[in-house]
């Protein structure tokens, strides 16, 4: 499929309702398109032509509702943005998800924060703002609503129950959360249960909403960097990368050759101690200690690198606009990748001996099953996409830093079970250390940030393959130079959305293992 | 199975000597600005940099308040002089005289303290430094620091984010539900002051304003070292650090409006 075909298509199928518009320079096409042609246009754009799906961005602008359904493709597919428009007045759009079940959580978001209604969706309410705590109809992405007071919420209804709960003889419904087990990230799960099997599994969110969109309006860009690399700091580097890039495209400005690799080089650090710590824990969830604690080592081992390699365990602090705060020398960056290269050594020592435990692979294998049609229809990206046969990434398919210049493969599996995603995660920390080295080998000479750059008002999307998966940023920047609109859209948002499909079905003590390789982060998510 | 007992044993011992003996390795800290002495023209340069009021200038004074520092770098690269840096972890302190916990926790908790990690809107890196802990190189259950998962057995509440509204009446629920006595250790700068959230519709502006907090851990995230230091603080076996004395405290300022 070639973005360029799309207008004639387009034409020729919805010769009134739609107007296409090439954008050369960003490899995109904008189809406006009246509220009723919506479903059926992005339902085509997913069914026919394999678009997937990366997200749903809302914007309040002056007199109208502006909903813009971004799709991707591979390579010359480009990046197709499906726009609706219609009054303010008028907060009712058609429901997509029932065709593109990918967007059901977008629209449960926008529901819930806009105070949008999205008619035929089965179930809104009780999402971003939990029900026993805030009013219904606040809408705080609204622009008429201060963000930055607090405001003044009823008390928590104690008495408040899930709208639905399985009533069977036998079966019990267990919560879990938002406080439980060691150190855990805050989230509740209400798993159902009839006997030994979870039958339903609904995990409840957004115990960690910071509203960092929200917050984020009215910043400079600079501060609004700041939310980008702190809301999620076990993959800052990605999350500020894909912010950066949208900054740089609006503004017009290119990061100098070094920068960019340099990215490139930091970003596939983080990578790879995110995947360590990922594997650590699966090695954690199944209670084989030496593994466990051999991993952590490593991963401890990634974190002193990072430190002391760019200054900061999480890598703080060194992206900005147009480039690189500091500079890495090239000696400092061999030796990075030098230790990088010792550590995966290790690390394949690890992968051998834990093939050969035969105890703990039967914790892994055929539990948490996700099958390729089911990541087919829930969108899922990163490792767990790729393990059940859905070899998609961001740094092929469309190339961001110079990725395309580099060799590296994707790794996939095909049996979406807890075995195949920890056989990515290996697989992918391989490719990691092959991406640094051939980083440190190419790094250019010459500046790390552009001399000036200028804000100017516009919005763009940037993009990155973050350890758990693709990251889209959103950002418009307005006539005053400060941030109009953010909008994040987290892997971990995307792959929490499919959890349940892996926890259904399996056994209750399978839980924990299943919740570690599905390799979610709830600050990702909540944002 | 013989061969992780094997791997296990040929591993030898990694853990750090701290506290006994400092710990040097590279990369165990990314270290914090140090105030001080500074000329009037380069603290009103760095003060003008640092997007969330942690620096502020005192006469011919650079004032650092360390409950707002989010380690943004901006004022060590890319200006001209940069501010002097200190690369130490011992960075726990006691709020105030009255919550010195030395004097309020018994010896009986000097080599036993069971905690419960609560996290309170943590981007996740607090929450992986705890998570640290618990590795080779810093094995805190050599000191007698366990994690436990019920509030019902836990001694110190170890609270990390920066309060988000959701939050609430579980962490209250959580403190109400451990027995006394009890102390509360707020880790990393959200934790202290909201950091780049707070405060906002849904955020606070640090654990402070719901429960009272014993120990502050400063740092964006505080490293293990620093976060185990608060441990040792906390029981008494080590002194709380001069960094935030009550004296170079600055007023909170309103950081988030644009």
């Amino acid at each position: 499929m070639k973005l360029t075909n799309i207008p004639e298509l387009v034409n020729r199928r919805w010769p009134e309702k739609v107007q296409a518009r090439l954008d050369a320079r960003r490899a995109a096409c904008e189809l406006a398109c009246e509220p009723g042609a919506l479903v059926e246009l992005c339902g085509w754009l997913v069914a026919e032509l394999g678009y997937s799906f990366a997200g749903l961005i809302v914007e309040e602008q002056q007199s109208e509702w502006d909903l813009r359904y971004v799709f991707y493709g591979d390579g010359e597919a480009g990046w197709v943005h499906v726009r609706i428009r219609q009054a303010l007045a008028n907060a009712a759009f058609p429901s997509l998800s029932a065709r593109v079940h990918a967007a059901d959580w977008h629209e449960r978001e926008a529901e819930d924060l806009f105070g949008l209604v999205f008619e035929g969706h089965p179930r809104l309410g009780d999402f971003v703002l939990h029900d026993d705590r805030w009013q219904e109809n606040l809408a705080p992405m609204r622009h008429g609503f201060d963000g930055r007071r607090p405001v003044v919420r009823r008390e928590p209804d104690l008495d408040w129950r899930p709208r639905r709960i399985v009533e069977d003889p036998g079966a019990f419904a267990m919560p879990i959360g938002p406080i439980y087990s060691g150190v855990a990230e805050s989230a509740h799960f209400l798993l159902e249960t009839v006997g030994e099997d979870v039958i339903r599994t609904i995990p409840r969110l957004f115990y960690k909403y910071r509203a960092i969109e929200k917050i984020a309006e009215g910043r400079s860009v600079a501060d609004a960097l700041l939310l980008a690399e702190r809301f999620a700091a076990t993959t800052a580097f990605a999350h500020t990368l894909a912010f950066c890039q949208s900054a740089e495209s609006i503004c017009g400005v290119e990061a100098p050759p070094r920068a960019i690799t340099l990215r490139v080089l930091l970003a596939e650090l983080e990578r790879f101690r995110h995947h360590v710590g990922a594997i650590q824990e699966i090695c954690e969830s199944t209670a084989l200690a030496v593994a466990n604690s051999q991993a952590a080592m490593l991963e401890e081992e990634l974190l002193r690198v990072s430190c002391a390699f760019a200054g900061h365990r999480y890598l703080f602090g060194l992206l900005v606009v147009g480039g690189l705060a500091r500079t890495l020398e090239d000696a400092a960056c061999r030796e990075a990748v030098e230790r990088a290269r010792g550590i995966l050594q290790r690390l394949d020592e690890m992968e051998t001996m834990l093939n050969a435990s035969s105890s703990f692979l039967d914790r892994l294998e055929e539990v948490g099953v996700v099958s390729e049609q089911e990541t087919r229809n829930y969108g899922l990206v990163g490792p767990v996409a790729r393990a059940s046969g859905l070899a998609c990434d961001l740094r092929r398919a469309q190339s961001y830093c110079g990725y395309d210049a580099f060799s590296f493969e994707v790794p996939c599996e095909h049996e979406g079970d807890g075995y195949a995603r920890l056989r990515v995660l290996f697989a992918e920390a391989r490719q990691s250390v092959k991406l640094m080295e051939q980083a440190a080998a190419a790094l250019p000479d010459g500046p790390i940030q552009v001399p000036k750059v200028e804000i100017r008002p516009g919005a763009a999307l940037g993009w990155s393959e973050a350890p758990r998966g693709a990251t889209f940023h959103w950002l418009r920047i307005g006539e005053d130079g400060r941030v109009a609109r953010y909008r994040v859209v987290t892997p971990s948002f995307t792959n929490w959305h499919g959890f349940h499909l892996a926890a259904e079905d399996f056994a209750f003590q399978d839980f924990p293992i299943i919740l570690a390789n599905f390799d979610l982060s709830v600050a990702e998510n909540d944002r | 199975m013989s061969q992780w007992v094997r791997k296990g044993l040929l591993t030898g011992i990694k853990t750090t000597r701290y506290p006994a003996r400092e710990e040097t390795a590279a990369g165990v800290s990314p270290g914090l600005p140090l105030g001080g002495p500074c000329s009037e023209e380069q603290a009103s340069l760095l003060v003008a940099r640092c997007p969330t009021g942690a620096l502020s200038r005192r006469d011919h004074e650079l004032v650092v308040d360390y409950r707002r520092c989010v380690h943004c770098f901006r004022c060590r690269y890319g200006s001209g002089e940069p501010v002097r840096w200190q690369s130490g972890y011992e960075w726990a302190t006691a709020p105030s005289e009255k919550t010195d916990p030395r004097r309020q926790l018994g010896p009986a908790f000097e080599r036993s303290i069971h905690i419960l990690v609560a996290d309170a809107g943590d981007c996740g890196a607090c929450l992986n430094e705890v998570k640290q802990l618990n590795n080779s190189y810093y094995n805190m259950h050599r000191l007698g620091f366990f994690i436990t998962p019920t509030p019902r057995q836990a001694d110190v509440m170890l609270v990390v984010g920066p309060l988000t509204d959701h939050m609430r009446l579980p962490l209250q629920k959580a403190y109400d539900a451990m027995p006394t006595p009890k102390r509360v250790i707020a880790v990393g700068a959200c934790a202290l002051s909201g950091g780049v959230f707070g405060p906002s519709f849904v955020c606070g502006s640090g654990v402070a304003e719901l429960l009272p907090v014993d120990v502050e851990v400063p740092g964006n995230p505080p490293p293990p070292l620093a976060i185990l230091h608060g441990l040792l603080v906390a029981v008494g076996r080590k002194p709380p650090a001069a960094l935030l004395s009550p004296a170079t405290r600055v007023p909170a300022k309103e950081v988030n409006a644009p």
